[in-house]
């Protein structure tokens, strides 16, 4: 039984359909509705790169045939008795349940977002219909002060606020505003990103487009009338548009189940994704609770291991593969250019060359024309190659060949804890 | 790694001056902690460093302000009090902790 037929889902069940003996296994997956969405292109639709359509398929049509879809909403997940509720009162038993239901955009969670300038001012571009609003905002946007804020992590795909901010900053330029609109980047991080070498590399993106960053910001309101962000130590950001990244959570059901942490993700094993619960569960892409990015490349190299392991778990075999956290996020930069970045548990994001040390083709952490045909080519194989679950010629854990890994001895934070 | 000496104790901390060996630490050292980052310890600190202590202990990694506070109790903006402009940091270098790591 798999709970959400989004990427994780559907990479599971269609990979679990090839290796599970049809006469002993039926795959059920349940989702609340039919529309499988390609969540990174989100960030294309406010500009109008890419228009709703093109984002979304069926989900029947995404999944395998001999794969059961259920449509529902799910109540509850009853974890002794290996039964899932679903609100419309049907109820499926299970051998082997695998939570798949990711996390969502929660503007509800901050005082003032929901307020009236939802919508008008304030937009987020994590949703089908933030992004789709976002759009129609844009259009006839005169520019002003332009504010794009991650209220708290961790957030779905880390690097879209930045790469939002960075397309911004072109679109802007393309239509002849740039010099109309003020562009600042407020995060509740010390700097652009969380891992010191890469912040390092898109700091330097953020000022060279003379973008300004407000870090360690922690939301604690939005002031509808005023029109800003404010901290819980009391600094106000005013804006005239805001595009924010709301507070992500997992899904509720999670919760009533008892199955979650204060976020409603399901803590896990890191290396195996199994419920630290109950070994009938495993939760899997962003829904669980695994120190790495909620990311589909995350989910995809993931499943990989997962698979493996799976099938040891259910022949009551001690499960032998370790997932290694591994990662790999194409980063739009604008003006055509794109930088791609390659990382675990273990590793952070590191400049050189992948996947093929010296030769690349594509640049790590770098900037080049190259990662920007490579993220546009990625929505054909999204729906092509990684759903239906065929293999990606690349291997699912991090190799260091190719990296510069002298940097990470150079880099060792040498600041003292606190600077008053 | 290195070692410094707090109220009199030697203990091993990283490069930012954040413990590494949770069982090095007692009250007197982070009293010491505190002191060096100019907090001043309270009973209403103390409940919120135990229940960092604690927490860590059972989940392996140190919780988050969010954690602190549907867990904890408090409301985020009274930490904000207690351990001004980085409680987040403040809290877990008391508690002899490392840093709560912001995931990717």
């Amino acid at each position: 039984m798999i709970l959400g037929g989004g990427t994780a889902g559907t990479m599971a069940a269609n990979k679990l359909h090839k290796e599970l003996p049809s006469g002993e296994w039926q795959i059920t997956v349940i989702d609340a509705d039919d529309n499988h969405r390609y969540q990174p292109g989100y960030l294309f639709m406010p500009f109008g790169t890419y228009t709703p359509d093109q984002v979304t398929k069926s989900r029947r049509a995404v999944l395998n045939s001999s794969v059961d879809l259920q449509y529902g909403e799910i109540d509850v997940v009853r974890p002794e008795e290996k039964v899932v509720a679903l609100t419309d009162g049907r109820e499926f038993a299970y051998d082997m349940l695998i939570i798949a239901t990711g996390v969502s955009p929660r503007p509800d969670q901050t005082d003032g977002m929901l307020g009236p300038q939802w919508q008008e001012s304030i937009f987020d571009f994590y949703s089908y219909d933030g992004s789709k609003a976002l759009a129609d905002k844009l259009k006839n946007w005169t520019g002003g002060r332009l504010v794009v804020n991650i209220v708290e992590m961790p957030i779905k795909c880390p690097v879209a606020p930045l790469e939002f901010t960075f397309l911004a900053d072109s679109f802007f330029k393309d239509k002849g505003l740039r010099d109309q609109v003020d562009i600042t980047y407020v995060t509740p991080l010390p700097g652009a990103f969380t891992k010191p070498i890469a912040a390092e590399a898109f700091g330097n993106t953020l000022q060279a487009k003379d973008i300004v960053v407000e870090s360690d910001f922690m939301l604690m309101e939005i002031d509808n009338e005023k029109k800003a962000l404010v901290s819980y130590d009391e600094r106000e950001v005013p804006f005239d548009l805001l595009v924010t990244v709301p507070l992500n959570m997992g899904a509720e059901f999670v919760a009533r189940s008892e199955l979650g942490d204060e976020l409603n993700l399901v803590p896990v094993d890191k290396f195996t994704q199994l419920s630290t619960q109950y070994d009938s569960i495993f939760a899997l892409g962003d829904a669980n609770d695994i120190p790495a990015s909620k990311a589909g490349s995350v989910a995809h190299f993931e499943i990989d291991i997962f698979v493996e392991n799976f099938l040891q778990h259910i022949a009551g075999m001690e499960m032998t593969h370790r997932f290694d956290g591994h990662a790999n996020c194409f980063i739009e930069t604008g003006d055509g250019k794109a930088m791609l970045i390659d990382f675990n548990y273990d590793y952070e994001p590191l400049p050189g060359k992948y996947p093929y040390a010296g030769v690349g083709p594509m640049n790590l952490l770098k900037e080049s024309r190259v990662n920007h045909l490579g993220k546009l080519a990625f929505r054909w194989i999204y729906w092509n190659v990684l759903m239906p679950g065929r293999s990606m010629p690349l291997p699912p854990l991090m190799s260091l060949k190719g990296k510069k890994t002298e940097l990470l001895d150079q880099n060792q934070s040498k600041e003292p804890a606190f600077s008053a | 790694m290195a070692t410094t000496t707090i109220n009199g104790k030697e203990v091993v901390v990283d490069d930012e001056g954040f413990m590494t060996d949770y069982d090095q630490w007692d009250r007197q050292i982070a009293e010491g902690l505190a002191t060096a980052i100019g907090v001043d310890m309270t009973d209403e600190h103390w409940k919120i460093i135990d229940f960092l202590r604690d927490d860590f202990k059972v989940k392996g990694e140190t919780p988050t302000i969010r954690r602190v506070s549907s867990e904890g109790g408090v409301d985020i903006k009274r930490l904000f009090q207690l351990f001004p402009k980085k409680p987040a940091k403040k809290m877990s270098y008391i508690a002899g902790l490392p840093k709560p790591h912001g995931c990717v």
